[in-house]
């Protein structure tokens, strides 16, 4: 590789410099400053804060909801994408398309649309809460809003696996005369399911830090429908920047663990691809 | 995609398709039409005047102006960074490349409240820099740069991103060629690296620019909420919903969908053009 | 490409530094949830006087936001000539946190710096369904109580000092009063971060039986829309006299050179004029004769005062909101 390149191409200075400068300020720099101020905290204070019962409660909620949405997505992200791939239908375009709606609506819109439709006046709401299911205001509300910031991850993880799905196999299975679901579930599903973890941990790690769609409809209660980041917002309000840092730094670390357990899945799913190849 | 297989084994029974498309189709209804058909019949539901009188209003047009002020710089910096790491990521090898891709996924993994916090650490009156900000009279933080640094962070990734893996599967021959021929770096990259690359950048810049216009959770810790000064289009809607005037809320909210409708459209014309660049250069 | 990125980077940040410091007559008011209204009224009114007294163009900006949120936002460095929040204490931590006021600010300007004041009532659905007449009725099994969170908001805690000051009073005991206010909190179906999210949640939203909330947030629900025909006022036995002060920020001011016209702007709030409008938007004024007009428009309630219940915010911050303190034990460990 690097013999390949070494002679020809210029331009290896200036992006390294760009890019070096640019990381540097806009991103390495104030997160050293997170580190920094945490720094001023003793580490059993550090401890003290990151494991308050406030602070539990708030990743309880998180991380169980942001979990919960994941495993929503994870039956409907796929079902989605093989819908999309495989079926003809009218306005199949236009479902795809739509299927970005939570990635280009700014997530403040969707909290107060999602509120004003679950909250027990709401079209939704009314009827929910007449079979006595409470979606706003709870922890199910939260979840609602992250089923719906997260869902593309799922859908457009899963989707171009399936578009190049070579149909030899399936085929094969049918000759051998396994039926159309088994052939689905033994034969198609294990193919997808590299894709479909990826998927799902982008939609964690996205509907961790998730703020502006949730803050509307969560009801906010400390100990029940608290979200880590509104846990941050708040002691910042109380001039505890120490604090507000503390959490952050948890809640950094919960979507940096996903991340890299993501690159590992990949890196290992690669490999194995590359030895059975071989 | 395109050529489909007849093959019978590929077809799932009607039993099975019939369910699963009604499954699909309703989740989609439920999560994703009717929030949007919401946003619209919330914005109208007072009629189409007061609806234009929402807009018109000087505040809202104050926040249409920022934001896209702020998406005007965010987006073509981002754009530029985005392009010079793709180069360098995609036709060099140096140690330490691995970590530079991770750093680059880095602000993908951060709330966006942390995003605004951290420049509150930076640049806040208690911060590190403030005693020289104050010595030269710089506002950043509760200003226009301080909601453009937030946008830039968050929005940070995409156009790299989208480039990366796009870069890679070209591979360099052609800009091998020209260099060979004797063409300058610049030339290079204008006639043989942009024409490329195009259709997968202006992926890349959709949806920097949807972000950025969007963002709530980063801008909102940094913005301080002045009227007409500091409130981008997502602030106006959260104070307008504020102040029991849930309509005007809802017609600000209207025209960030359609903005995202735009985005949708523009991405998928975008998406298509890519698939047929790449099926042309590739044929099967 | 770059050349133009470039210059509009710049102009970018010309605009922040220079924008709005230097206009002669411009200032920022940083002000909490509920007082959106009053201030825009008081902004028109001041303006025209000032230019009739001084032939000069005044233009104020706003901000608004949690009380709390909007103090903390000052001391990093949001730039407010003048800051009318919910409570002292949120002003306190200007000159605590930033040394942006002088510490005894309050005693600036007459009645504690506070040109009007409020109190803390109950907003029920119309017919008061539930039967809500009193702080008691409010701890009873079934009934919702909307408030906002005392961590985050100002005048939730107003809301919350109110119901232990009248816990305290009947059974003369902070033991009693925890109790009461935490039985209370058992009743709150949601906490939103700002007194303003609340209303909206009861008013909007549909939740909850009662509504704890400002006497002037109170009257705007009601004449908001139909708001007549949905809900009703009921004033408690005894509630908390809230004084939302005002001050000038020393520090900002004196960058700016708009002293004077800072300072003019907080006495226009103790005239007539000024006392009018607070009337209007549902304040109470402090000023007899204006109070005397308004008097058919606000009850008679007995209060009490912080500094008698609670010996001061100082005081009152410390064993009630701080990391640990009553609020905190209330809500921890699990519900």
């Amino acid at each position: 590789m690097r013999a390949k390149h070494r002679h020809a191409l210029p331009g290896f200075g200036l992006t390294l410099g760009v890019c070096l400068a640019y990381l540097g300020l806009i991103v390495l720099l104030p997160l050293a400053a997170l580190a920094w101020k945490s720094a001023s905290l003793g580490a059993a204070e550090f401890w003290a804060i990151v494991t308050a019962p406030r602070a539990l409660a708030a990743y309880r909620v998180t991380f169980g909801c942001a979990a919960l949405a994941g495993l929503v997505n994870l039956v409907f992200g796929p079902l989605l994408a093989w819908v999309l791939v495989r079926y003809r239908f009218p306005g199949r375009a236009f479902v795809d398309a739509l299927i970005d709606l939570p990635f280009a609506l700014p997530t403040a819109v969707a909290g107060i649309t999602l509120t004003a439709l679950y909250a027990s006046n709401g079209p939704l709401g009314r009827v929910l809460e007449a079979h006595g299911w409470k979606i706003a205001y709870t922890p199910g509300g939260i979840t609602v809003a992250l089923v719906f910031v997260s869902l593309p991850f799922l859908v457009r993880s899963v989707q171009p696996v399936l578009e190049h799905l070579e149909p030899d196999v399936e085929e094969a299975a049918a000759t051998l005369g396994a039926g159309r679901l088994t052939t689905l579930w033994r034969v198609v599903l294990p193919t997808l399911w590299p894709a479909i973890l990826s998927g799902f941990a982008l939609a964690f790690a996205r509907a961790l830090g998730e703020y502006g769609s949730v803050i509307f409809i969560a009801g906010n209660m400390p100990m029940v429908s608290e979200i880590a980041p509104l846990l941050i917002t708040a002691k910042l309000d109380q001039y505890d920047y120490a604090g507000a840092t503390a959490i952050a730094l948890v809640l950094l670390a919960g979507s940096f663990a996903t991340l890299l357990a993501l690159n590992l899945l990949q890196l290992f799913t690669v490999r194995r691809r590359s030895a059975g190849a071989a | 995609m395109s050529a489909r297989p007849a093959s019978n084994a590929l077809r799932d029974p009607w039993w099975l398709r019939l369910p699963l498309l009604l499954l699909a189709l309703a989740f989609v209804a439920l999560f994703l039409v009717l929030p949007l058909v919401a946003v619209f019949g919330y914005a109208f539901e007072k009629g189409v005047d007061f609806y234009l009188a929402s807009l018109a209003d000087e505040d809202a047009r104050a926040a249409i102006r920022l934001t896209l002020l702020v998406a005007a710089i965010a987006v073509p910096a981002n754009t530029l960074f985005g392009i010079a790491a793709a180069w360098l990521i995609t036709r060099f090898s140096f140690p330490g490349r691995g970590l530079l891709l991770s750093l680059i996924d880095l602000p993908f993994a951060v709330s966006p409240v942390i995003a605004g916090l951290i420049y509150v650490l930076l640049f806040g009156a208690q911060g590190l820099f403030a005693p020289w900000l104050a010595a030269h009279d710089v506002k950043i933080i509760f200003a226009v740069p301080g909601i453009v640094l937030a946008t830039i962070f968050v929005t940070f990734p995409f156009v790299a991103r989208e480039l990366i893996p796009l870069m890679q599967a070209q591979g360099s021959e052609q800009e091998q060629a020209a260099i060979t021929l004797g063409a300058g770096g610049f030339a290079m990259f204008w006639r043989v690296v942009l024409p490329k690359i195009g259709w997968g950048l202006a992926y890349g810049v959709i949806l920097c620019n949807a972000r950025a216009i969007g963002e709530f959770g980063a801008v909102s810790v940094v913005s301080g909420h002045i009227r007409g000064l500091t409130n981008t289009m997502p602030l106006h809607v959260e104070i307008l919903y504020n102040e029991y005037q849930r309509t005007a809320a809802f017609a600000v909210a209207s025209l960030l969908a359609l903005l995202a409708l735009a985005t949708l459209a523009l991405k998928q014309l975008v998406g298509w053009r890519m698939r047929r660049a790449t099926q042309a250069e590739n044929p099967p | 490409m770059r050349h133009w990125s470039a210059s509009l980077l710049a102009a970018a940040l010309a605009a922040g530094a220079f924008g709005h410091a230097r206009a002669d007559a411009s200032l920022l008011n940083v002000s909490y949830d509920p007082t959106r209204e009053l201030y825009r009224d008081v902004n028109a009114a001041f303006a025209a006087d000032w230019k009739q007294r001084t032939g000069e163009t005044v233009t104020i900006k706003q901000s608004h936001g949690g009380s709390g949120k909007q103090s903390r936002s000052v001391i990093d460095g949001l730039e407010a000539d003048v800051v009318t929040l919910a409570l002292a204490w949120d002003i306190d931590a200007l000159a605590t946190h930033g040394n942006l006021v002088p510490a005894d600010w309050q005693k600036r300007l007459p009645d504690n710096s506070a040109p009007y004041t409020s109190t803390i009532v109950f907003l029920v659905r119309k017919g008061n369904p539930k039967g809500i007449k009193d702080w008691d009725d409010l701890v009873r099994p079934g009934v919702g109580v909307i408030t906002p969170n005392p961590k985050t908001s100002g005048g939730a805690r107003w809301n919350y000092l109110a119901a232990w000051g009248y816990a305290a009073k009947k059974s003369g005991g902070d033991a009693a009063a925890k109790d009461f206010v935490a039985r209370l909190f058992r009743n709150v179906p949601v906490l939103d971060t700002g007194a303003r999210g609340a209303t909206t949640t009861f008013v909007e939203r549909g939740q909850g039986d009662v509504l704890l909330a400002w006497e002037n947030e109170a009257l705007l629900a009601l004449a908001e829309g139909g708001g007549k025909d949905r809900f009703e006022i009921v004033v408690p036995s005894v509630s908390i006299l809230a004084e939302p002060p005002v001050a000038v920020v020393d520090k900002v001011v004196d960058k700016h050179g708009t002293r004077k016209v800072a300072e003019a702007y907080l006495q226009f709030l103790y005239t007539s004029a000024g006392q009018e409008i607070a009337a209007k938007n549902g304040y109470r004024p402090r000023d007899a004769s204006v109070a005397a007009k308004f008097a058919a428009k606000f009850p008679n309630v007995p209060t009490f005062t912080v500094d008698e219940a609670f010996g001061g915010w100082q005081k009152a911050q410390a064993a009630h909101f701080a990391d640990g303190g009553t609020f905190d034990q209330i809500y921890t460990p699990g519900r």
